[in-house]
């Protein structure tokens, strides 16, 4: 550590790795009830984790959630962006990840076709 | 690179180890595994949160889920229902008595909704072990400012209008200690962490060198700068090994990073830390005698002047500070004394750590603003006594200290407010005592304890409270005598007045202290040779009372055979060989037996 700024670069750089434990700005939260598990919830969940390893995105929080009662359209992904309602995408498989995240999670576009509702507080 | 999308923190203070922590680590890491959830979920040990009372305790981060008492068999359901599908386990959250919800986040939690964790801030919540989470959290930035951006009188002027006074107990103004040595003649200056912390129940000292060591060495660098010392001892206690490795690991992380050792920061400033172990003796949590200990020589204190700023480790100009007032360092310098001084009252600024112990429903360790009344501490904080028992008496600053009373638990907790009532905010254990506790018994358990620690050098303390302690056995024996008192007050004032150092000086404030408040009790014990809390077994007697029914019960249970009676006839307890134990008590289905 030679200057102020290697320390800072340093700070940076590992701030990434205990960001779980603040509250990050982007959530995506994936359905985990038996339902959503039976349909493939862990292999989306898998999905989800290694997209934002490969990306090395920041700042958002992945978490589960039970069933809603849509078991219907299980594996259900819900995301919430600030500022934006929470919007749920049905019947989501590991293939469609890579979209999702791109189109809704960083340039905030909603994926019409695959929404089935919208929940604001 | 993995992405972890969750954290287990699990508390590896030595409380909760104590309580099996370490158990319930195995077996999370067992239960993930097996449900291939290891490389998605990271499991971390921090220092102590403080809840020393539910221990062991486990936090689930994203969501922040404080889970409390948790056991080894706990781990399949916190994983499988948690972890693996999100469902938070409501059996394990804490629940204030008598509720039926449990509270997930700690911030809502009594205990920790009144307290203002700033020394504390970190304990918890990151990995000890690994400085890059100290970094992460800011660390080490205070001790760059200060190095790059500000000179070494400019340090010391920000330590004194913070107005931080020293944590060990004597409350002394750090700002101007540290300006006392900077001021010494000589270039060789070195910097002293005490964190022998020998006060009975205290432990504040030894959560944050587990729970935050690199506060510590960047408090005690940015004050080597501040005083033109170069090198730095941190005395432990022997008693702590976790403290101890948890710092050595810390400091080589430290040195690997440049952040201590040789031109720190490029600049012409060079700092190194050794660590000295304690070897047990109380006394060496005074500065003269700790110095001596250093030095090799036995420990035992040496008459002040010349003081260490002036005169200290092998007769160099030493800055000496508590483990606690290090730790307050490095956020005065990066938040400055103005925010500091917005805390706590106008002549105790700041924060303080005490640790709550005896009769409380939550023991453990909370932070508190300076001004905060006894009473918020121990009942909001606290919880309450346990078992819905009265109030009686709170103990403050250990062997050294003094109780205050009921009446005394609306006054603000500050240094000077606890010396007028003749108690003293020492290191900051606090002991909490109710109805069933006897201020003589008190005041003999820590005369004890001064008695065995004192280390003989000077008359006033060796033989004086050798003394005095004679004089209070015999009270709480029943054989006190009219005019003990009177002859334990004399002798407190002549050893606070005449003894070396600190530990004689402060040895008969218990005393002294219960005397002020209690002194009926004293009476009571002398006059009627009865003791009001029947605590003192030499003088309670368990009697039988007509409602006995003769069965017999009692005799089986007693380990002496003082009992003896006919059946169904009234049976009588031998005082001469009772040995007080309660068995009979505790056995009588007809309540027939009573202490008193």
């Amino acid at each position: 550590m030679k200057t102020i700024e290697d320390l800072k670069r340093l700070r940076e750089q590992i701030q990434s790795e205990t960001r779980v434990r603040h509250e990050g700005s982007k959530q995506i939260i994936v359905g985990m009830g038996t339902c959503g598990i039976a349909a493939g919830a862990r292999e989306v969940l898998s999905a989800i984790l290694d997209e934002i390893a490969k990306r090395k995105l920041e700042d958002i929080t992945v978490r589960q959630t039970g069933c809603i009662g849509m078991c219907e359209k299980e594996v259900l992904v819900d995301i919430v962006l600030p500022g934006e309602p929470r919007i749920t995408y049905g019947r989501v498989t590991a293939a469609d990840i890579p979209k999702i995240i791109t189109q809704h999670v960083i340039n905030g576009h909603l994926i019409k076709e695959m929404v089935v509702g919208k929940i604001i507080e | 690179m993995e992405h972890y999308r969750a954290h287990i923190l699990i508390c590896a203070g030595t409380g909760c180890i104590s309580s099996g922590s370490k158990k319930v680590e195995a077996a999370l890491r067992e239960q993930l595994v097996k449900k291939g959830l290891d490389k998605e979920v990271k499991i971390v040990e921090t220092g102590c949160h403080g809840f020393c009372e539910m221990g062991p305790l486990v936090v689930v981060y994203p969501e922040g889920v404080f889970y409390v008492r948790v056991q080894e068999t706990d781990a399949i359901e916190i994983v499988e229902e948690h972890l693996y599908k999100g469902r938070i386990v409501e059996r394990l959250l804490f629940k204030e008595n008598g509720a039926l919800d449990g509270i997930p986040n700690y911030k809502d939690i009594d205990f920790y909704k009144k307290q203002m964790r700033i020394i504390l801030a970190n304990c918890g919540h990151i990995d000890p072990e690994q400085i890059n989470e100290y970094i992460a959290v800011g660390g080490y930035e205070a001790l760059g400012k200060a190095l790059t951006k500000m000179k070494p009188e400019e340090v010391i002027n920000e330590v004194k209008k913070s107005g931080l006074r020293g944590r060990g107990g004597g409350g002394f103004p750090s700002g101007i200690k540290w300006g006392f040595t900077r001021k010494a003649a000589g270039d060789k200056k070195y910097v002293i962490c005490n964190a022998d912390e020998g006060d009975p129940g205290a432990f504040m000292d030894r959560s944050v060198l587990e729970g935050d060591p690199h506060r510590v060495l960047e408090g005690m660098a940015i004050c080597g700068y501040a005083v033109g010392a170069d090198e730095g001892y941190i005395y432990v206690r022997a008693e702590y090994p976790l403290a101890i490795k948890r710092l050595r690991i810390a400091i080589k992380q430290a040195e690997e990073l440049g952040l201590i050792g040789d031109n720190i920061f490029g600049s012409d400033f060079s700092f190194h830390i050794k660590i000295k172990e304690g070897a047990g003796a109380f006394v060496c949590g005074e500065e003269t005698a700790l110095i001596a200990s250093i030095e090799g020589e036995r420990g035992a204190p040496r008459s002040r002047p010349p003081f260490p700023a002036n005169s200290g480790l092998w007769g160099k100009p030493t800055n000496i500070n508590n483990v606690e007032t290090f730790a307050n360092v490095p956020q005065i310098i990066t938040k400055g004394a103005d925010w500091y001084t917005s805390i706590g009252t106008e002549r105790s600024t700041g924060t303080k750590v005490f640790a709550l112990t005896g009769r409380i429903n939550h023991t453990g360790l909370a932070e508190v603003p300076m001004g905060i009344t006894m009473r918020e501490i121990i009942y909001d904080i606290g919880g309450g006594i346990q078992g819905g028992k009265k109030f009686k008496a709170v103990q403050i600053g250990g062997p050294s200290g003094g109780c205050l009373p009921e009446e005394l638990l609306d006054m603000s907790v500050d240094y000077d407010s606890l010396l007028k009532v003749g108690a003293m905010m020492g290191s900051g254990g606090l002991v909490v005592m109710d109805e069933t506790t006897c201020m003589v018994d008190i005041s003999k358990f820590f005369l004890s304890f001064t008695q065995a620690e004192s280390c003989g050098k000077c008359t006033p303390c060796r033989e004086g409270t050798k003394r005095m302690l004679e004089i209070l056995n015999r009270i709480t024996q029943g054989l006190g005598k009219e005019g003990d008192i009177e002859l334990l007050e004399v002798l407190a004032k002549n050893i606070k007045q005449t003894a070396l150092c600190g530990l004689g000086q402060t040895a008969p404030n218990p005393v002294l202290s219960t005397l002020r408040y209690f002194r009926d009790e004293y009476e009571a014990h002398i006059k009627e040779k009865r003791c009001p809390a029947g605590a003192c077994t030499g003088l309670i007697q368990y009697k039988i009372n007509e409602g006995c029914k003769g069965c017999g019960l009692c005799a089986t249970v007693c380990p002496v055979k003082a009992i003896h009676g006919e059946k169904k006839a009234l049976h009588t307890i031998d005082q001469d060989k009772c040995i007080k134990c309660g068995a009979c008590m505790a056995k009588c289905p007809f309540k027939a037996i009573t202490k008193g």
